[in-house]
């Protein structure tokens, strides 16, 4: 029993063929690295699965928990257990971030037919996973990422999957832009979450965060597809000599 | 009484799109359609009013004979016909009513259905509420408890007998009577209205509130409310309106008059939700207003807060004319508009007295093939020496169908003088949505945040109650706006 089973996907964007067949199966408990060149379709991947507009596939299935991944629309996955902590978080002028984490917490919640916390009970939830990721009770009452230095974004995305609580979480180079502690923060924060009933895909350029949240399988995406997967050991072989002999224009 | 069966099914049907939509039937006593000199005098003779007042509507009616109906806003509607509206229309009341007991039940019902509630026991503590149907106040709660501080807040009509000297002195004092189309009209026509006076050194000790509720079929509504602030005292008021969902347009031509006396303070806040007609653009109200305060004595202070969700097209700018030295001007506004709704709208703040501050903080949102137009003059005359003005207008559009436009105008007299203008057009962007939607919020969860975070500024200034009902009107009338 598969949490996500991709089928040899193909998308295009503006007649560019940019994904030509990638198929990918993760089990619960697994985690999972997704590596290779910049511009080889790493955040294209992560936007197909959670269902951004402009990135609809041209053949290929996806079954999420056993199902069909496509017919839900984006925030429909999000409330079956899909989340995906950005490479670039996104600014939400005005909105309050604990209001916005209280409102998504809230819609998660009801679709697991948990009842919604009231005001109280989420600040305290809220501020007791913050402080777990070093972020201050001022943060949470500023706007949504308006303002967040890089690390801080990035901590707030780790915040709101902790509170969420998916099945799959998708962390798009959540690493890049961290100091060495922050880098230790958000990984105890991503192997605390970590369990046997649900998965993690980390896509990284580096193998230092594969130090602290070890993967099951290593998979270099590059020209379209997945041109080699393996252990923890891929990761080390592609620091040392970089996509050299596994890239075709390398 | 007529039964209410009708009703209750009418509210029934009604669709959560424009919950206010229902009407009310009650026995009604209306004046023929048309205007003339006999229909001002049957108002007046109505009212029972003395004759100075007469005298001042057949002028005002005069006037208006002679006056153009203005074009120069940003709004197209078909040619109004003056002769096919009905000028008076009454709830019938056996007698004076002594008390809230003896109010029609059926409109206590309406009241409560609107969520305004009007008995006393069970109002939300600290708000005192005049309500005003169709062309009558029915009924206006704690008037003994703010009788006592020396508050008067009575309706218009009521204040004519019983404080003729104010209302003689400062009616049309701020907003005279030819000062444009519909002022005129309304000096000749208008039918009630809140009256507030606070004497000098009193601080309100709870919020006045007035509910407008156009119910009639064809009548227009022209109210007119008078508010006076004697030195050093305060006022927080608020007003409200809605409208039964008519195919028809209906239209409201109010006005709204402030004084405000030495150190005197009024913060004036509207939540504006006329029904704005359908989603093909049939129906809907015709919202011509003119509401300006006068900050007459020196620090004295005028703040307007409104948040405009309502109405088919809106033709609207609460001004400040600073006279008295040091006086400060507030404009705080957020305007929605959806569907084929248009809003032109903005404020005027003219700047008399020495040391005179204004702040202008007007937030746009226009949806579906709506027009929102924000109109804002600063004026700056020889005498406002050392007077400042910060603007800062900002417009976000969902869609690509809807336009915004900022129009201001700036007349600076004297170079001694900061006048400081910002506008900034954005659309809500398709990552901003995504990045909700990514974390479970539905499209029309995910664009009423991010509107309400883009008006927070706004929001922020409106008293406690009104700001959660604000807020759950943004979302109301962007429905369908975006997915
Ligand atoms: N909306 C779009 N319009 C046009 N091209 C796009 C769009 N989205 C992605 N692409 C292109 O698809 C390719 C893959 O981009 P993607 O962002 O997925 O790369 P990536 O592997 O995440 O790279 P990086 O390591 O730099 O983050 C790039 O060539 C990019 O320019
Ligand atoms: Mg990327």
């Amino acid at each position: 029993m598969s949490i996500l089973n991709i089928k040899n996907i193909h998308l295009s964007i503006e007649d560019k063929s940019i994904l030509k067949g990638v198929s990918l199966n993760v089990n619960p408990g697994e985690v999972h690295a997704i590596m290779g060149p910049n511009g080889s379709g790493k955040s294209t991947l992560s936007y197909i699965l959670s269902g951004k507009e402009g990135y609809e596939l041209s053949s290929g299935n996806i079954y999420f928990d056993n199902k069909d991944l496509l017919e839900l629309s984006a925030n429909e996955r999000s409330n079956q257990g899909l989340f995906l902590a950005f490479q670039y978080p996104v600014e939400l002028p005005g909105v309050s971030s604990m209001n916005f984490l209280r409102e998504a917490v809230n819609v998660r919640r009801k679709f697991l037919g948990k009842k919604e916390l009231n005001h109280l009970e989420f600040v305290k939830e809220a501020r007791r996973l913050a402080s777990s990721m070093f972020i201050k009770d001022e943060m949470l009452k500023r706007s949504v990422n308006v303002g967040f230095s890089g690390g801080e974004k990035k901590r707030f995305e780790i915040l709101q999957m902790m509170l969420l609580e998916p099945k799959l979480a998708i962390l798009d180079e959540t690493d890049s832009g961290l100091d060495v502690d922050a880098l230790k923060i958000v990984s105890n924060g991503v192997n605390n979450y970590k369990g046997k009933d649900n998965a993690v895909i980390v896509i990284t350029h580096y193998q230092r965060l594969l130090d602290y949240i070890v993967p099951d399988y290593v998979h270099i995406l590059a020209d379209g597809v997945i041109k080699k997967s393996g252990g923890p050991e891929l990761a080390k072989i592609i620091e040392k000599n970089g996509y050299a002999g596994i890239v075709d224009a390398a | 009484m007529v039964a209410s069966k009708e009703t209750i099914s009418a509210v029934e049907q009604t669709t959560s799109k424009y919950k206010y939509g229902f009407s009310t039937k009650l026995d009604v006593e209306k004046a023929p359609k048309g205007l003339n000199e006999d229909i001002i005098k049957f108002i007046s003779s109505k009212k029972n009013e003395p004759n100075w007042l007469l005298e001042w509507r057949l002028n005002a009616y005069y006037q208006w004979l002679k006056m153009k109906e203005p074009s120069w806003a940003k709004v197209n509607y078909p040619k109004i016909n003056f002769q096919d509206i009905h000028y008076y229309a009454a709830p019938k009341v056996k007698k004076k009513l002594n008390s809230l007991d003896e109010v029609d039940p059926e409109l206590l019902k309406t009241y409560e259905k609107l969520g305004i509630p009007l008995n006393e026991q069970k109002m939300l503590s600290g708000v005192a509420v005049d309500a005003v149907f169709d062309s009558v106040s029915v009924a206006t709660t704690f008037r003994e408890k703010l009788a006592k501080e020396g508050v008067i807040f009575c309706p218009i009509s009521e204040a004519v007998q019983s404080h003729p000297e104010l209302v003689k002195k400062y009616l049309g004092s701020v907003v005279p009577v030819t000062d444009n189309y519909y002022s005129a009209l309304n000096s000749a026509v208008f039918t009630d209205g809140s009256f507030v006076f606070i004497p000098k050194n009193v601080k309100c000790p709870m919020e006045l509130s007035t509910y407008f509720r156009i119910n009639e079929q064809n009548t227009g509504q022209f109210e007119r409310t008078l508010i006076i602030v004697e030195d050093a005292g305060y006022v927080s008021y608020l007003e409200g309106c809605t409208a039964p969902q008519r195919d028809e347009n209906q239209l409201h031509a109010a006005v709204v008059e402030l004084v405000a006396l030495e150190d005197a303070s009024i913060k004036y806040s509207t939540v504006q939700n006329w029904y704005p007609g359908d989603e093909n653009g049939k129906g809907g109200i015709y919202n011509f207003v003119t509401k300006r305060g006068k900050c007459l004595g020196d620090r004295s202070k005028i703040s307007w807060t409104q948040v405009e969700t309502g109405s088919s097209v809106t033709w609207k700018y609460p001004s400040c004319i600073l006279m008295g030295d040091n006086s400060v001007g507030e404009f705080y506004s957020v305007a929605i508009t959806n569907n084929f709704q248009q809003a032109d709208t903005g404020t005027k703040m003219i700047h008399i007295g020495k040391g005179t501050k204004s702040t202008i903080i007007s937030k746009g949102i226009s949806a579906g093939k709506s027009q929102n137009t924000y109109r804002g003059q600063v004026q700056i005359q020889k005498t406002a020496k050392n007077s400042r003005n910060f603007t800062q207008c900002d417009s976000l559009l969902i869609g690509d169908n809807c336009s915004a436009h900022t129009i201001p105008y700036i007349n600076q007299n004297i170079s001694n003088a900061k006048v400081e203008h910002e506008a900034t057009t954005s659309k809500i962007s398709e990552e901003q949505l995504f990045y909700c939607k990514q974390r479970g919020l539905d499209d029309e969860t995910a664009t009423s945040l991010i509107v309400n975070g883009f008006c927070k500024e706004v929001m922020k200034e409106l008293p406690m109650e009104f700001a959660v009902e604000a807020q759950k009107l943004i979302g109301i009338s962007l429905e369908g706006s975006v997915g």
